[in-house]
């Protein structure tokens, strides 16, 4: 793929070109894409498949995979998305187009890690399962003719996991698929094409990586977080610092009700707890005069010496409101980025317990949160399938005592927003969606028209992930 | 037909390997046409020899290298391996890792002794006619599937010598599959699982895939006379307690009596089979299914695995010997399989007699004629 500097340059195929470049609502993605495309749209097109396949997961944890509600709340996001996924009267040109260049784009983002491909391909694989299943039969034919898969008869020795346990029929030495088990085989084909592909992508990412244009954008995609950043306090100073104690176990999420407690036993915090509780109590509305006292307070507790606290930290916490040096607002770790980065060390009390705890360390502490023990085992599965942010969904249904928490959580204000919700009402705080369809006062990343603006945001928050408060916050 | 000495084996064999061994057949078969470079010559053989002697590696240059070696050595058993990357004779001077396993005929075993719990006639290495129906039925049911289903076509049954059967696929691209499709091979054939600690042994599930009911329907042509005749399944208390641990406890007791009422294992089978249907049974699956898993689990083929997934596999050759019984491994006759008795394979010492009893009575001119002769029948027709 070639990218353009600034312009736009859209490619222009007749109509019968741009159905025979795109014949079928599905695809395998064998041929990489070979058109120009600007970054503005490299960009757009690549968050937008970021969101649907956060949403594929989502909804496959969420539902029965294959049934409704799963079925048609997928088909909402994918439409919603503007991806293709069916034969539809309307010119498909565009979605299919959008379809295919995202996949891509996602190769070379996805492909960096094991866990991250293992990611992509579970969540590309639910995709075109879901594509497929929908297919009508007669549209089936031709799709698995035009990618070139045999399937009326399959020499046994190729069939081997269908085959041994008699799950289809032999004769001759053939066997003989039904077409609802075609969908296995073809998911199966799909995965080791993709595995292989990834595995391929990686080894030429180096010169990608090199392209400077891309880097930054690519390392972001995979760590992205794509919805409410929670940096505007539509609520500072509604709270004050006697509440936060009833707060922490009433509306925090286990990972800042963990560090709370951390904090006032210990009367201190290390640094990368001091940075994700102190930005989500930002982020619940605590203003930076509240923010001084609160630490100040807690510190002094500790035999901290005042004076100590004003030179060292007082300035670290200024600088995360954005009142020193660079002036940046910095904003509350989402859930991804508490989960994915900076994993806790010994003597530290911050990441994701559902994701760093043992096992056994969660279940106790569920257990003196008087969690039931139904609730907790239902909470443990959803942590052995590494689903956990379902895990925490699943802590705040039982703390609020409802059956479906109704959101998909992403971020731990939002836990807290969600939960004074339910406990006060929908008066002050207003529901905050994570799909920024309401406009927000700082340009998200996908409304952005200008190419070098787009590229300063990503630019500016890869800084504060990158430089880090290291500088300041050592130790 | 004189009777089998072990004591005389080793005077014996050297007759046997000078006269009778067919080795143009033999070779002309392991050579396969000759159409692959020393394919032969990196076939690998195992002899015994007396006294419990095992060389493995064994690999000959042509026919007459053949020959010469076995009449030289007398082995009590020989065993033929797999075809590997070098000649087996001269795998010590091939770099480590290197010498490696490359084809083999597809390969079973099947045993009397695996049967144990669902023979009352014989048990471990005995057997008699009442039980040789279970290896009758079983080349049936396995040979239509590796022809009909699978689509091989060359396939030698051979009497193993003592207590079951062996059967060779020879097929190119047979020899050609890996360990893992010879393991989904035996995987597709195998019904009764389970051990000792497992009671039923075989399960159904809702749909009936045709390789089971093609099977089911071998098994009914031969079931009344072996199971309820011969074996007597169902002949008193302790046989049939067997049976009824395979059924819900609910019908039990009024088996029992039914049982008590009725004369002979054929009457029983049919109160068995009322019982089964009848509204009684608070099953998830239909009646009909539990007649068909015991039916299978007394009669279905029971394959050892690890005789047929590993490629290097060293399995006994047809034509050598059985040491304790005397009797040659000769191969079957497929179309007359129901006709085939164990006990009328010829053993070493009825074979050898023949051949002194004919070179005595006619004149060596006719001693040819009669070697062949003997050679014939060992064979049966192939």
């Amino acid at each position: 793929m070639q990218f353009s500097g600034g312009m736009r340059k859209k490619l222009r195929l007749g109509g019968d070109q741009r159905k025979a470049s795109y014949p079928h609502s599905l695809q395998f993605y064998l041929e990489p894409p070979s058109e120009n495309i600007s970054l503005i749209e490299f960009e757009s097109l690549a968050i937008d498949r970021v969101k649907l396949l956060k949403a594929v997961e989502n909804l496959g944890v969420s539902y029965v995979k294959g049934i409704e509600p799963y079925q048609s709340k997928l088909e909402n996001e994918i439409r919603r998305l503007k991806f293709s996924f069916r034969e539809s009267l309307e010119d498909e040109y565009e979605p299919r187009r959008k379809d295919h260049i995202s996949h891509f784009i996602l190769r070379l983002a996805y492909c960096q890690s094991e866990d991250l491909r293992r990611w992509f391909i579970q969540q590309e694989m639910d995709l075109l399962r879901f594509r497929f299943s929908i297919l009508p039969k007669d549209k089936i034919r031709n799709f698995l003719k035009d990618s070139h898969l045999q399937f009326e008869a399959i020499p046994f020795a190729d069939a081997l996991d269908l085959f041994r346990g008699r799950k289809v029929y032999l004769e001759g030495g053939f066997a003989y698929v039904p077409l609802r088990d075609i969908v296995a085989i073809v998911l199966n084909e799909f995965r080791a094409k993709l595995s292989k592909a990834l595995a391929l992508t990686a080894r030429s990412l180096p010169a990608v990586q090199s392209d400077e244009r891309l880097q930054p954008l690519l390392n972001h995609l995979s760590h992205s977080y794509t919805g409410q950043d929670y940096t505007i306090q539509k609520n500072a100073g509604k709270i004050s610092l006697d509440q936060i104690d009833s707060l922490s176990t009433k509306s925090f999420p286990p990972c800042m009700r963990q560090l709370h407690k951390a904090l006032r036993e210990n009367h201190h915090l290390r640094h990368g707890g001091r940075m994700q509780y102190g930005l989500f109590l930002k982020g619940i509305g605590l203003t930076l005069e509240q923010a001084l006292q609160f630490w100040k307070q807690e510190f002094i507790r500790g035999k901290m010496d005042p004076d100590k606290f004003d030179k060292g930290y007082s300035y670290n916490i200024r600088h995360s409101f954005g009142k020193e040096g660079k002036r940046t607002d910095y904003t509350p770790f989402s859930c991804l980025k508490i989960i994915l980065t900076n994993p806790p060390g010994q003597g530290d009390y911050h990441g994701c317990p559902f994701r760093h705890s043992d096992p056994e360390l969660l279940k106790q502490k569920l257990q003196s949160y008087k969690i039931s023990p139904a609730g907790i085992n239902q909470i443990l599965d959803l942590v052995k399938g590494t689903h956990y942010q379902v895990a925490c969904q699943k802590y705040f249904e039982m703390i609020h005592n409802v059956d479906d928490c109704g959101f998909s959580l992403n971020h731990p204000n939002q836990f807290f927003f969600e939960s004074q919700r339910i406990l006060n009402g929908s008066k002050d705080i207003r529901k905050e969606s994570i799909q920024p369809e309401t406009p927000q006062p700082k340009p998200s990343v996908q409304k952005t028209k200008d190419a070098s603006s787009a590229l300063a945001y990503l630019n500016s928050s890869l800084e504060m992930d990158m430089e880090g408060l290291e500088d300041y916050f050592s130790e | 037909m004189a009777t089998y000495d072990p004591a005389e084996l080793p005077e014996l064999l050297k007759l046997y390997y000078r006269r009778l061994f067919p080795y143009a057949q033999y070779y002309r078969w392991l050579n396969y046409g000759g159409v692959i470079k020393n394919y032969f010559q990196h076939r690998e053989f195992s002899f015994t020899l007396k006294d419990d002697i095992y060389i493995r590696y064994q690999s000959f240059s042509n026919q007459r290298d053949l020959e010469k070696e076995m009449q030289k050595m007398n082995p009590y058993k020989i065993d033929i391996g797999a075809v590997y990357s070098h000649r087996p004779n001269q795998h010590n001077t091939v770099k480590l890792g290197a010498f490696q396993a490359q084809e083999k005929e597809l390969v079973f075993d099947i045993d009397m002794t695996d049967y144990d719990d669902v023979r009352r006639c014989c048990s471990s290495a005995d057997i008699c006619s009442k039980c040789w129906t279970l290896m009758t039925m079983a080349i049936h049911i396995i040979d239509r599937a590796l022809k009909e289903d699978f689509g091989f076509k060359h396939r030698l049954w051979v009497y193993s010598g003592r207590r079951g059967v062996h059967c060779w696929v020879c097929d190119e691209s047979v020899r050609k599959l890996s360990s893992a499709v010879r393991s989904g091979i035996v995987e597709y054939l195998s019904l009764v699982k389970g051990g000792q600690d497992v009671k039923k042994k075989v399960h159904l599930s809702e749909k009936i895939h045709p390789f089971v009911s093609k099977s089911i329907n071998i098994i009914k042509k031969y079931f009344e006379e072996y199971a309820l005749v011969d074996q007597d399944i169902l002949e008193n208390k302790e046989t049939w307690d067997k049976i009824l641990a395979l059924v819900p406890e609910t019908i039990h007791e009024k088996l029992q009596q039914n049982f008590q009422k009725h004369h002979n294992s054929l009457q029983r089978w049919e109160c068995l089979k009322k019982a089964i249907s009848s509204q009684d049974i608070k099953n998830d699956k239909c009646g009909h299914w539990l007649e068909l898993e015991i039916m299978l689990q007394y009669c279905f083929p029971r394959l050892d695995i690890n005789v047929s997934k590993g490629i290097n596999h060293l399995l006994k050759s047809p034509f050598s010997v059985h040491p304790k019984t005397g009797r040659i491994s000769v191969p079957i006759d497929l179309q007359k399989v129901d006709q085939f008795d164990p006990f009328t394979v010829p053993t070493i010492s009825s074979v050898c007699h023949e051949l002194d009893a004919v070179s005595t009575n006619d004149e060596g001119k006719e001693g040819n004629e009669a070697e062949s002769d003997i050679k014939h029948r060992t064979r049966g027709t192939q």
